[in-house]
């Protein structure tokens, strides 16, 4: 693995599912009485957030308490960047205090790529979502949950998703979750199909590794996984489509929908969700919807994300050579 | 009386000659000078080097008045001579604008002040660049600064009657409005080229149309009104398309793409360093070409550099707090031999042509832009072409250090540029 | 490091000193132990230290259920997340923890690996067990005990104990893992790790 995680197209397959593997043994450390490891002593993880997102926040802090590392949390709001500090003042105070890890919230595209290449701090650099670009961690914790529910939480251990077919539905066009979710799910094999209304997919989607269709109704069927993404309400003022009403008809889910799906198939949502936009309460509720679930695992996912960028001297090394018993 | 002779040059790339200069002006150009007229010269031995009329950059940012952070009147025009410039066009943008009487003529006095390099103000079409008002096209023109071209660059003139209004206007006075092809609406929120590399980097789109769309409809308006319109830093293909057209049907367009348009892409943004975050935005490889091929066809008249510089604050930050520009005084010619001469789409005649004749004819700039003869004025720059050197941003005379080229090796150095038979600059350094 | 992959062309081959009949002999013989020691072996929870203590633990389990008549619970117990030596590596790749269903509340746990050395194994898997759980005695069982102790821990059960000199390499092969069964003796190649 690299030293930073800063885009889901910087993981290998096999990088992608020595993280799944791994967190799949984080979340049997959330069974037992204490559900602390010892691990990232004496580590610090920063988390640098510019945006206000309290559930990514809370997810990486409680990965990375759960790694005994120390956390510090670093939110521009009220603080100096708001008053116009740059980030690389940010960034040179967070590498005076001695961060092993800075987890980076960013309302830029780029800003983590900046913060990891600049040479301004030394540690690794997490990307928590930056902008439009990507939201790496978000799309490890969806493959995570389609491997559990459509492989099997044992059976998927060393497994990608080959041949899976995800059906990414909504705005794509300012979503990192569905950037990061399309390389990634390629990486791991699966087939991925985005659809939204045209003027919700980006200019120059025929360049990436998938399908895009305009009709929900055409793809619900053939679909393994359902991810309904969050539509905000602003971009219906900026003409991307006409009103609530229509959008919801067109490109939300409801049980009709659903029920159109295959029975193993299920629905996802990064969160949080519109109901009534882009998800019909019946169909949030229901048990074929993995909203809940992906919250839990994001944490698994993020305790195995900061274990393998500093649970050694180096990350994680990607080979099926693990090194045999030493100083026993 | 001071006499220089030039021995041995390829004045435009041609035979070798020798130049000599008396005092302001060319008086003899032949070969085999040296017995006869150019008896006390001091001698500047040029065999191998290509003698061109001094360039003229139609479209320079000196940022004097209000940010002198980033360049004075001094430095850019100092900048200018390393770069082998004898005129600059000082855009607009300044703080205050200039968009009257008052503060163009300050630009054009401390150009003449300092010496290095003419500067020539453009004014303001619009109070303010606010788009809304005509600036007093009239008064500028008629102060000492005598101002013929006016531009809102860094903004468009969008609205469509004040973009005619100022087309006519300036008829009277044979001025030029040169435009920043820009539809703000579409570039809301604009970062960088819209296409394959913004989809994946989720950075903000800026399409070839928002350009494209503004030049058709002032090409037709120019044409409609019976003016001449320039275009400012054309960067697509479709705007090179919508140019030709516009030419063939005979009307009165002129239009300048910058060095870094001839050679970069959009592909150097996927690093998010804000060096390559510029208006209008880096373009794919195809318009790169075409934008070339259209500079060796004559479909766009001239290089003009955008020089445009910003503290390294400005640009050591995340990619969307950045500031737009480069700085390209001191590269334009380098960048033009790369990508222009050593390719064989130009020679040095067509470099003169569009780096020195044409832009000074576009702005209507007595005594530059005219033949290596006797009798013209001794604004002249000597290149070494053969010279080949990495750009070290640290050794530029501008005050600003954002160029695109830091580490990369480019060919070609102007060693010798010659105001008004004055070097201001000497073997590559400010005299 | 106690690697065996890319042995030097310059070193002597590991030879082997215990072959597979030993190695189940030593197994049969523990197993006896166990249940005399602890009685029937009735509340005893077997955890294999991954790799190869795993299957030394199955393999136990089999035998202490031919002995009993009785099924003993069996399971892994990973400590890579508890080692003290994490940081003179690259990040490394987790084992399986599998903890029997029933727990190891007020049992007994025979922790059993491979190879005794240092003690460090141990100590990181004696923290890891204070995690899950409150144990009524933890007890340890190894293949090989080849000495030089770092800690102040020994082995409840001992297959063989085999004197080395840190200059050597103890490596025990499984069947399941390696695809024979044996315990090899060689030489390592570069300085051993108690003396960096």
């Amino acid at each position: 693995m690299k030293r930073h995680l800063i885009s889901a197209a910087d993981l290998t397959r096999d990088d992608a599912v020595l993280i799944l593997d791994t967190a799949e043994e984080m979340a049997r450390v959330a069974d037992r009485p204490i559900k602390k490891l010892p691990t990232l002593r004496g580590r610090t993880v920063v988390n640098l957030f510019f945006e206000d997102s309290t559930r990514t926040r809370i997810s990486f802090e409680a990965a990375a308490k759960r790694l005994s590392a120390d956390v510090i949390n670093f939110s521009a709001k009220g603080s100096s960047v708001s008053k116009g500090e740059s980030l690389k003042d940010t960034a040179l105070t967070l590498e005076a205090m001695g961060a092993d890890a800075v987890v980076i919230r960013h309302h830029d595209s780029g800003a983590p790529h900046r913060l990891a290449t600049s040479g301004w701090i030394g540690g690794s650099v997490v990307n928590a979502g930056d902008g439009t670009h990507e939201h790496p961690t978000q799309a490890l914790l969806d493959a995570f949950t389609m491997r559990r529910r459509l492989v099997g939480a044992d059976a998927g251990i060393g497994q990608d998703l080959a041949g899976r077919r995800i059906t990414i539905v909504g705005d794509i066009l300012h979503s990192r979750v569905a950037r990061s979710n399309v390389h990634l799910l390629t990486t791991l094999g699966a087939e991925v199909t985005l659809v939204a209304p045209p003027t919700l997919v980006p200019f120059g989607v025929e360049r990436w590794p998938c399908e895009v269709s305009y009709d929900l109704d055409s793809v619900v069927a053939k679909s393994d996984a359902v991810m309904m993404l969050r539509v905000q309400r602003e971009r219906m003022n900026a003409a991307f489509f006409p009103t609530e009403r229509e959008y919801a008809r067109r490109y939300g889910l409801d049980g009709e929908r659903m029920a159109r799906m295959p029975e193993h198939a299920i629905v996802m949502h990064p969160g949080p969700m519109n109901r009534g936009m882009e998800i019909t309460a019946e169909v949030a509720d229901s048990p074929r919807c993995t909203a809940v679930e992906q919250v839990a695992n994001g944490v698994s996912i993020r305790m195995a994300v900061l274990y393998l960028l500093l649970g050694g001297n180096e990350p994680a090394v990607t080979a099926t050579s693990t090194p045999t018993e030493e100083s026993k | 009386m001071s006499k220089i002779l030039i021995r041995g040059a390829k004045v435009l790339g041609g035979e070798p000659q020798d130049v000599l200069i008396t005092d302001e002006t060319i008086t003899a150009v032949g070969t085999d000078l040296t017995v006869s007229s150019a008896e006390g010269a001091q001698v500047v031995e040029a065999e191998g080097k290509i003698l061109l009329p001094g360039l003229v950059d139609l479209h320079t940012h000196l940022r004097e008045p209000g940010r002198e952070d980033s360049e004075t009147v001094l430095t850019g025009t100092r900048a200018a001579a390393v770069g082998g410039y004898t005129a600059v066009f000082a855009m607009a943008n300044t703080f205050p604008v200039a968009d009257t009487a008052g503060v163009v003529e300050q630009v054009w006095r401390l150009g003449k002040e300092h010496g290095y390099c003419d500067v020539q103000p453009i004014g303001a079409v619009t109070v303010g660049l606010e788009g809304k008002k005509l600036a007093e096209l009239g008064a500028m023109h008629e102060s000492a600064a005598n101002v013929r071209v006016f531009s809102d660059d860094g903004k468009c003139v969008d609205d469509a009657v004040i973009m005619r209004r100022a087309l006519e206007y300036v008829k009277a006075f044979d001025g030029v409005v040169a435009q920043h092809a820009q539809e703000p609406r579409l570039t809301e929120g604009a970062q960088m080229n819209e296409g394959i590399v913004s989809a994946e980097l989720g950075l903000g789109g800026w399409p070839a149309v928002a350009e494209e769309s503004i030049i058709a409809r002032d090409v037709l308006l120019a044409e409609h009104v019976g003016s001449r319109v320039h275009i400012c830093h054309l960067s697509t293909a479709g705007s090179v398309e919508i140019v030709r057209w516009a030419k063939s049907r005979g009307i009165n367009v002129t239009a300048e793409v910058t060095p870094h348009h001839l050679l970069l892409t959009d592909e150097l943004v996927r690093t998010y360093n804000p060096v390559y975050k510029v208006n209008p935005p880096l373009r794919t490889e195809r318009d790169v070409l075409a934008l070339r091929e259209a500079l060796a066809d004559g479909t766009i008249d001239i290089v003009a550099t955008d020089h445009a510089p910003h503290p390294h604050e400005d640009k050591d930050c995340e990619w969307g707090a950045a500031a737009m520009g480069m700085v390209g005084l001191e590269t334009a010619l380098s960048v033009v031999q790369h990508t222009m001469v050593d390719s064989g789409l130009l020679d040095w005649a067509g470099v003169a042509d569009r780096m020195s004749f044409r832009p000074a004819d576009i702005g209507r700039l007595e005594g530059h832009g005219r033949p290596i003869s006797a009798g013209e004025p001794a604004n002249l720059t000597l290149v070494d072409s053969a010279y080949r050197g990495v750009v070290d941003p640290a050794g530029f005379a501008s005050r600003s250090r954002n160029t695109p080229y830091e580490g990369r090796e480019l060919s070609g150095r102007v060693t010798h540029t010659f105001l008004r038979g004055r070097a201001t600059v000497v073997d590559g350094k400010l005299a | 490091m106690d690697t065996n992959s890319s042995a030097g062309e310059a070193r002597p081959p590991a030879r082997p000193v215990l072959e597979g009949p030993d190695i189940a002999r030593m197994l049969t013989r523990i197993a006896h132990e166990i249940v005399e020691r602890a009685k029937g072996a009735d509340d005893v929870v077997l955890l294999g230290i991954p790799t190869r203590g795993v299957f030394l633990a199955r393999r136990l389990a089999a035998k202490l259920a031919e002995i009993t008549g009785r099924t003993i619970p069996v399971g892994s117990l990973d400590i890579t997340m508890y080692r003290d030596d994490l940081r003179l590596g690259p990040a490394r790749t987790l084992a399986r923890t599998d903890i029997p269903a029933d727990g190891i509340e007020g049992r007994v746990v025979l922790l059993v690996d491979d190879v005794l050395f240092s003690g460090r194994t141990i100590r990181a898997a004696l923290d890891a067990l204070g995690d899950i759980g409150r144990p009524r005695a933890v007890q340890l069982a190894v293949l090989v005990d080849r000495g030089h102790r770092e800690l102040p821990i020994r082995a409840d059960y001992v297959g063989k104990n085999l004197p080395t000199s840190l200059r050597e390499t103890v490596k025990v092969q499984l069947t399941e893992e390696d695809g024979r069964d044996a315990v090899l003796l060689g030489v390592r190649e570069t300085a051993p790790a108690g003396e960096r």
